[in-house]
C-alpha cells in the first residue's frame, strides 16, 4: 500500500492578523498520556508577549472604531465559522486526551458563547449606561468604553469553551486581547486563529499566544501597556504575584477560579471603563 | 472683526453672573459703591402722563437727590421724552446733570428713517446732550445687519456733539450670542454707550445680559483703544442689585469704568432705594420710606 | 469722587461671622464615643491659613484599627445588617438633614482646618455632602432594582481612606454609598484635615446611629495601613496619591479583597477657536484654581489652538490678577490657603525647577499673607510636554500651558499621559464635542464647563487615575458582593 504522507500542521500562534511561529523558535511536544508526541506547539516567549501587545494596541484602534453592531456581526461571523469547523475542533480536542462526547460539548458550547456574546455587542452599551439627573443645567451622561488591551490567561481545565469564554466577552466589550489559551488545549486555541482571521476582526484585535501560562502571566502582569488581565483557571499563586506585578501601572484584574457555566453582561462589564461627559443646557 | 461671531454658553454667564451676586460688600466699600451707584444713575420718567410740571420736579430730585445729606452727588442724567427736553433743560443747564432723550421712533424704532433722523437733530437741538436711540429690531432679526450699523452710523452724525446711547431692546433679540453680536455692530457703528433696554418690555436688564455687553466693551477696548460706556436699563430697583452690578463692572473692566462717563444706571425708582442705604450707612438705622423724597 | 474706596481699594473685610465650637482635644470614635487612642498618642491640626493649631487629635495606631473594626464588625453582624433596608435609609436621611442643619458650622469648620474659601465650602462642599447623603439614603432599600437579574450582599466592614482637600465631602463620598449597601464603616479622614469628620461624628451620635456602624479614626499612614492590610475589612475604598494606591492594590495582592481606588490626574483642558471664549475662560479658571488647585480632576494642562492663543491669554492674565487670594474665612476670598506645609513646599519646589527650565511664568500678584501657606494662583506659559510641570500632578493653583494646531494633535497631547481623570472640551461644535469627549481617555469630561459634581453622576478615573466608579448608580457597585 503507497500509503499518502500525512501533511501534519504545525500550530503557530496568532499575532496581528498573522501567523507567526514564536520568535524564539522554541516549540513544546504536545504528548498524549501514553506519552507519545502528537504535535508541537510554539511556545511564547516574553518578546512574542510584548509583540502580542503591539499589535493588540493597532488592533484595539480598529475594534473600538468599529460600531456595535459589527462586532456582533463578527461574533456571529466566528461562532458560524467555527460551526463549519467542528468536526476538527472535536478532532483536536480528542487528540489532546478529551473523549469525544466531551469534545463535541465543549465545541458547542464555544459556538453557543460566541453567539451568545454577539448578542451583547449592541446591548451591554445600554444596559450599563445612565443619564444622571443632576441638579444644574447641565445634562449629563455615563456610558461605558472598552478598557483597552487586556489580557486574558487561561489556566488548566478550562478548556476550549473556557478560552472562547474569555476572548468572547473582552472582544464583545470592544477591548483588544491577548489570549493565553488552556494549557491542555493548545492546539485548539492555536486553530481558534483560523476561525477569527476567517470572521472580519481587525488584525491585532484578538492574538493568540500558546505556551506556559504561568510564564506568560509575569509578562502580562507587569507589562505598563497592558491595561487589564483576565484570569480564569489560575493558580492562586500566579494571581498573587501577577497582581503585585500589575499594581505598578494599576491594571484591572479579574480572576475566576473556573470558566463559568453561561455567559454574562456583567463579565463584560468588569473590563469597560465608565465615562462620565457634562454639557450645560442654554440657549 | 463686527462680522465675526462671538459664541457665548448662556450657563456659563449664568454661573459667572452669579458669583458676582455672592460678592459681600461691606463698610467704606459699600458706602463707596453705594454713592458711585447714586452718580451713575439715569433718573428716568418715559410715560404719556409725563408733563412739564413731573419733569422739573424729577430734574430738581436728580440735581439733589438728599435734601438732608448735601454730601451726596448728583445723579448722572435725566432720561426724558423728546417733548420733555424743554421743561428739563430749564432746571438742568449749566448743572453738571446730562439731559438724555429717548429718540429714533422709542420704544419700537419702526418709523421711516428720515423721520428718525429728523427726530435726533431736533432733540439735540432742544438741548438734548445725549440720545438714547434703539436700534432697528426689525432689520437686525431679518439678517439686515448694515442696515441697523448704517442706520446708527447715520444717527450718531446726527447727534453732533450730544452722546449716543445704542438701545439693543435685548429681550427682544431673544439669545446671548445675538446680544454679543448686536454690541459688536453697535460700537463699529459708532455708539458711545451700549444700553440694554427700553424698560417697556417685560425682559429688561439682568446680569447675564449686561456681562455679555461689558466683556463685549472689553474686547472692543482691547481691540481699539476706545472706551464704550454701558448702561443697564430696566428691572434694576435696589440698591443691592446695584452694587452687584458694580461688582461685576469692577471685576470686568476694572477701576477705569467706575465713573459715571462709562456707566449708567437706567433707572426711576432705584435712586430712592439707594438714598435709603446710604441713610441705613451712615445713621446705623433702618429707614421709613417717606425719609426719602417721592418725585 | 476719586478717594471713593469702592473705587481704588480692595474690598473690605467680610468675615464669616458664624462661630463654631471647637474642642482642644478629640479622640477616636468607636462605637459611638470618643476614646483616646491606646497608646495616647496625639497629632496637631493646623489652620493653614495661620499656621496655627486649632485643635489635638488622637492619632489611631494598629491596636485603634483592631479595635474600630471589632465594633465595625459587631455592628454589622448585630445591627446593620440584619435592619430593614428602609431603617437604614432612615439613618442616612436624619444625618443628611443634620448636615444641611448645620451646615454653616461645618463650612466654617472646614474652611478653617483645610484653608479653603469659605465661598467653596459654604456653597459647593457642604451641600454637595448633604446631597449626597441624600441620593444614597434613598437607595438603601431600592438596591435590588439596582442590580438587575443579581442577587447581592454587603462586603461587612469597609475600610475607608480620605484625603485632605475636599475632607467632609470625601467622607460623604464614601460613608453614603457603603452604608445605603449595608455595610459597617472604618474611615480614616487625612492627617491634615480631621476636624469636619470629628464634628461628622458628633451627628452620628446625634442621629443615634447604632453604636459601630460608622467609626472615625483620626491618624497618619500607620492607620491608613494597618486598615489596609486588617484581616478582617472586607472592602477598601482609598482616595489620596497614585503613588499610595498603587502600594494598596499590590498589598492587597492574593487576598481576593476588594477595592477601590480614586487617584491623581493632570487634565488637559482643551479649547478650540470656535469656543465661547469668555465662558472658557471662566472654565479655565474654575478648573484649576477652585479649591487652590487641590482637586485630582483640575484641568491642570490648559491646550489651547494656537489661531486664539494670544486672545485667550491675555483674558486669562487679566482673569487671575482679578482672583482674591486670602483669609479662606472671608466670604470674598477666591483662592485660600495652601493646605499644609509640605503642599506647599512641593508646590513651590515645582515651581522653581519651571523657573530654572526658564519657562516663562506669570501669576495674578496678589499680595500674601505672612502667616500661613500660600501660593498665587500661576500660570506657565508654553510648557513643553517634556517638562515636569505638564506631566506631574502639582496639585495646586499652577495652570501649564500649550498650544496645538488641530483636533488630532489636541487628542494625542491630551492622552499622552499615564492619568485619565478627567479633561474638558471648549468649542461651540457639537459634532466636535462628541468626537473629542470620546476621544479623550478619561473618566469625567466636560464639554464647556469644568469642575462640575453631583452626587447621581459617576466619578472616577481610567488607566493610573484609579479604579472603580463612586457617585450615581455605578457607584453602588463597589459596595456589595454581586452573586448570580
Amino acid at each position: 500500500m503507497a500509503d499518502r504522507i500525512l501533511v501534519k500542521k504545525t500550530y503557530k500562534l496568532y499575532v496581528g492578523g498573522k501567523f507567526p511561529r514564536s520568535e524564539s523558535g522554541q516549540t513544546l511536544a504536545f504528548t498524549d498520556k501514553k506519552g507519545k508526541v502528537v504535535a508541537a506547539y510554539c511556545k511564547s516567549s516574553r518578546k512574542d508577549f510584548r509583540d502580542a501587545v503591539l499589535a493588540a494596541s493597532t488592533g484595539l484602534k480598529a475594534w473600538k472604531a468599529a460600531t456595535p453592531y459589527l462586532r456582533g456581526q463578527i461574533l456571529y461571523r466566528a461562532a458560524e465559522m467555527l460551526e463549519g469547523r467542528s468536526a476538527q475542533f472535536v478532532e483536536e480536542l480528542q487528540l489532546q486526551g478529551m473523549s469525544k462526547s466531551a469534545a463535541r460539548k465543549d465545541v458547542q458550547q464555544a459556538i453557543d458563547r460566541m453567539v451568545y456574546y454577539a448578542g451583547w455587542t449592541d446591548k451591554v452599551g445600554q444596559l450599563f449606561s445612565a443619564v444622571n439627573p443632576v441638579a444644574s443645567s447641565h445634562f449629563c451622561f455615563t456610558m461605558p468604553e472598552p478598557t483597552g488591551v487586556v489580557a486574558a490567561l487561561v489556566g488548566e481545565g478550562v478548556g476550549l469553551s473556557g478560552t472562547v469564554e474569555a476572548a468572547c466577552r473582552l472582544l464583545a466589550g470592544g477591548n483588544a486581547v491577548i489570549l493565553c489559551g488552556c494549557p491542555a488545549c493548545p492546539l485548539s486555541a492555536s486553530s481558534l486563529g483560523e476561525v477569527w482571521h476567517t470572521s472580519d476582526l481587525p488584525g491585532g484585535a484578538l492574538n493568540i499566544l500558546t505556551g506556559i501560562t504561568d510564564d506568560l502571566a509575569e509578562t502580562a502582569g507587569s507589562h505598563r501597556a497592558v491595561d487589564g488581565v483576565l484570569g480564569i483557571g489560575l493558580d492562586p499563586a500566579v494571581e498573587k504575584s501577577l497582581q503585585e506585578a500589575a499594581a505598578d501601572s494599576l491594571k484591572r484584574l479579574s480572576f475566576v477560579a473556573e470558566a463559568p457555566k453561561s455567559g454574562s453582561p456583567y463579565a463584560i462589564a468588569e473590563f469597560l471603563e465608565m465615562k462620565t461627559t457634562w454639557h450645560p443646557v442654554g440657549v | 472683526m463686527s462680522n465675526s461671531r462671538v459664541a457665548i454658553d448662556a450657563v456659563g454667564v449664568a454661573e459667572r453672573a452669579k458669583r458676582f451676586q455672592t460678592r459681600s460688600i461691606k463698610k467704606a466699600s459699600k458706602l463707596g459703591a453705594m454713592e458711585l451707584a447714586l452718580s451713575m444713575v439715569d433718573l428716568t420718567t418715559l410715560e404719556g402722563s409725563d408733563t412739564p410740571g413731573k419733569v422739573r420736579q424729577l430734574c430738581r430730585k436728580g440735581l439733589n437727590p438728599d435734601p438732608s445729606d448735601r454730601s451726596l452727588p448728583h445723579v448722572a442724567a435725566i432720561c426724558v421724552y423728546p417733548s420733555m427736553i424743554p421743561a428739563a433743560n430749564e432746571v438742568l443747564a449749566g448743572t453738571g446733570v446730562e439731559l438724555a432723550s429717548v429718540a429714533t421712533a422709542f420704544p419700537s424704532g419702526q418709523s421711516p428713517l428720515n423721520i428718525r433722523l429728523d427726530e435726533v437733530a431736533a432733540c439735540v437741538e432742544a438741548g438734548a446732550t445725549e440720545i438714547d436711540m434703539v436700534i432697528n429690531r426689525g432689520a437686525y432679526l431679518s439678517g439686515r445687519f448694515s442696515e441697523v450699523t448704517e442706520e446708527i452710523t447715520a444717527f450718531k452724525n446726527a447727534c453732533g456733539a450730544a452722546h449716543l446711547k445704542v438701545i439693543l431692546e435685548t429681550g427682544e433679540l431673544g439669545t446671548l450670542d445675538r446680544v454679543r453680536h448686536a454690541s459688536d455692530l453697535a460700537m463699529e457703528a459708532g455708539a458711545d454707550f451700549i444700553k440694554t433696554s427700553t424698560g417697556k418690555i417685560p425682559q429688561a436688564a439682568n446680569m447675564e445680559v449686561t456681562l455679555v455687553m461689558l466683556e463685549a466693551i472689553r474686547d472692543y477696548y482691547w481691540r481699539t483703544g476706545q472706551k464704550i460706556g454701558m448702561k443697564p436699563a430696566g428691572g434694576i430697583r435696589t440698591a443691592k442689585q446695584a452694587f452687584q452690578y458694580l461688582v461685576m463692572l469692577r471685576e470686568t473692566l476694572g477701576p477705569d469704568w467706575l465713573t459715571p462717563k462709562l456707566f449708567r444706571f437706567g433707572a426711576s425708582s432705584l435712586a430712592n432705594d439707594i438714598l435709603m442705604q446710604i441713610r441705613k450707612i451712615k445713621q446705623g438705622v433702618y429707614t421709613n420710606p417717606e425719609d426719602v423724597t417721592k418725585d | 469722587m476719586s478717594e471713593n474706596p469702592f473705587i481704588n481699594e480692595p474690598y473690605a473685610p467680610a468675615p464669616e461671622s458664624t462661630k463654631v465650637a471647637i474642642k482642644d482635644t478629640y479622640g477616636l470614635f468607636i462605637e459611638n464615643d470618643f476614646v483616646p487612642a491606646e497608646d495616647g498618642s496625639t497629632r496637631e491640626s493646623l489652620n493653614p491659613a495661620t499656621g496655627k493649631l486649632i485643635a489635638r487629635v488622637a492619632e489611631a495606631g494598629k491596636a485603634d484599627v483592631d479595635k474600630a473594626v471589632q465594633a465595625a464588625r459587631r455592628a454589622y453582624e448585630k445591627t446593620w445588617s440584619r435592619m430593614a433596608p428602609a431603617e437604614r435609609g432612615k439613618y442616612l436621611y436624619r444625618l443628611a438633614r443634620l448636615i444641611q442643619e448645620r451646615s454653616r458650622e461645618l463650612a466654617v469648620l472646614e474652611s478653617m482646618d483645610g484653608g479653603k474659601p469659605i465661598r467653596e465650602s459654604r456653597d459647593v462642599d457642604i451641600p454637595l455632602v448633604a446631597a449626597h447623603f441624600f441620593y444614597y439614603a434613598g437607595w438603601a432599600d431600592k438596591l435590588d432594582y439596582a442590580f438587575p437579574n443579581r442577587t447581592w450582599s454587603p462586603h461587612g466592614v469597609a475600610g475607608q481612606i480620605i484625603p485632605w482637600n475636599f475632607p467632609l465631602l470625601m467622607a460623604a463620598w464614601k460613608l453614603a454609598p457603603a452604608l445605603a449597601c449595608g455595610n459597617t464603616v472604618v474611615l480614616k479622614p487625612a492627617e491634615f484635615t480631621p476636624l469636619t469628620a470629628l464634628y461628622l461624628a458628633e451627628l452620628v451620635q446625634e442621629a443615634e446611629f447604632p453604636p459601630g456602624v460608622i467609626n472615625i479614626l483620626t491618624g497618619g499612614s500607620e492607620a491608613g495601613r494597618s486598615i489596609v492590610e486588617h484581616e478582617d475589612v472586607n472592602k477598601i475604598a482609598f482616595t489620596g496619591s497614585t503613588e499610595v494606591g498603587k502600594l494598596i492594590q499590590r498589598s492587597l495582592a492574593g487576598t481576593g479583597k476588594p477595592y477601590t481606588l480614586e487617584l491623581g490626574g493632570k487634565a488637559a483642558h482643551i479649547i478650540f477657536e470656535d469656543a465661547a471664549i469668555d465662558q472658557a475662560v471662566e472654565g479655565i479658571v474654575n478648573g484649576i484654581f477652585f479649591n487652590q488647585g487641590h482637586v485630582c480632576c483640575a484641568g491642570s494642562r490648559l491646550l489651547v489652538q494656537e489661531g486664539i492663543a494670544d486672545e485667550l491669554m491675555r483674558k486669562l492674565e487679566y482673569r487671575i490678577q482679578t482672583l482674591i487670594v486670602g483669609n479662606p474665612l472671608d466670604k470674598n476670598t477666591d483662592i485660600g490657603a495652601i493646605n499644609n506645609q509640605p503642599q506647599c513646599n512641593k508646590i513651590h519646589e515645582f515651581l522653581e525647577e519651571a523657573r530654572e527650565e526658564g519657562l516663562e511664568m506669570v501669576d495674578g500678584g496678589q499680595e500674601l499673607p505672612e502667616e500661613g501657606f500660600w501660593c498665587r494662583p500661576t500660570i506657565v506659559k508654553n510648557a513643553p510636554q517634556s517638562s515636569r510641570i505638564v506631566r506631574e500632578e502639582v496639585f495646586g493653583p499652577v495652570l501649564a500651558v500649550q498650544t496645538f494646531r488641530n483636533p488630532d494633535e489636541a487628542i494625542e497631547k491630551a492622552n499622552n499621559t499615564r492619568y485619565g481623570l478627567s479633561g474638558g472640551v471648549w468649542t461651540d461644535k457639537g459634532s466636535k464635542i462628541f468626537k473629542i469627549t470620546n476621544a479623550v481617555q478619561a473618566g469625567v469630561l466636560w464639554a464647556n464647563t469644568f469642575n462640575k459634581f453631583d452626587p447621581t453622576a459617576p466619578f472616577g478615573g481610567y488607566k493610573e487615575s484609579g479604579i472603580g466608579r463612586e457617585g450615581g448608580l455605578h457607584g453602588l457597585v463597589p459596595y456589595v458582593r454581586l452573586g448570580d
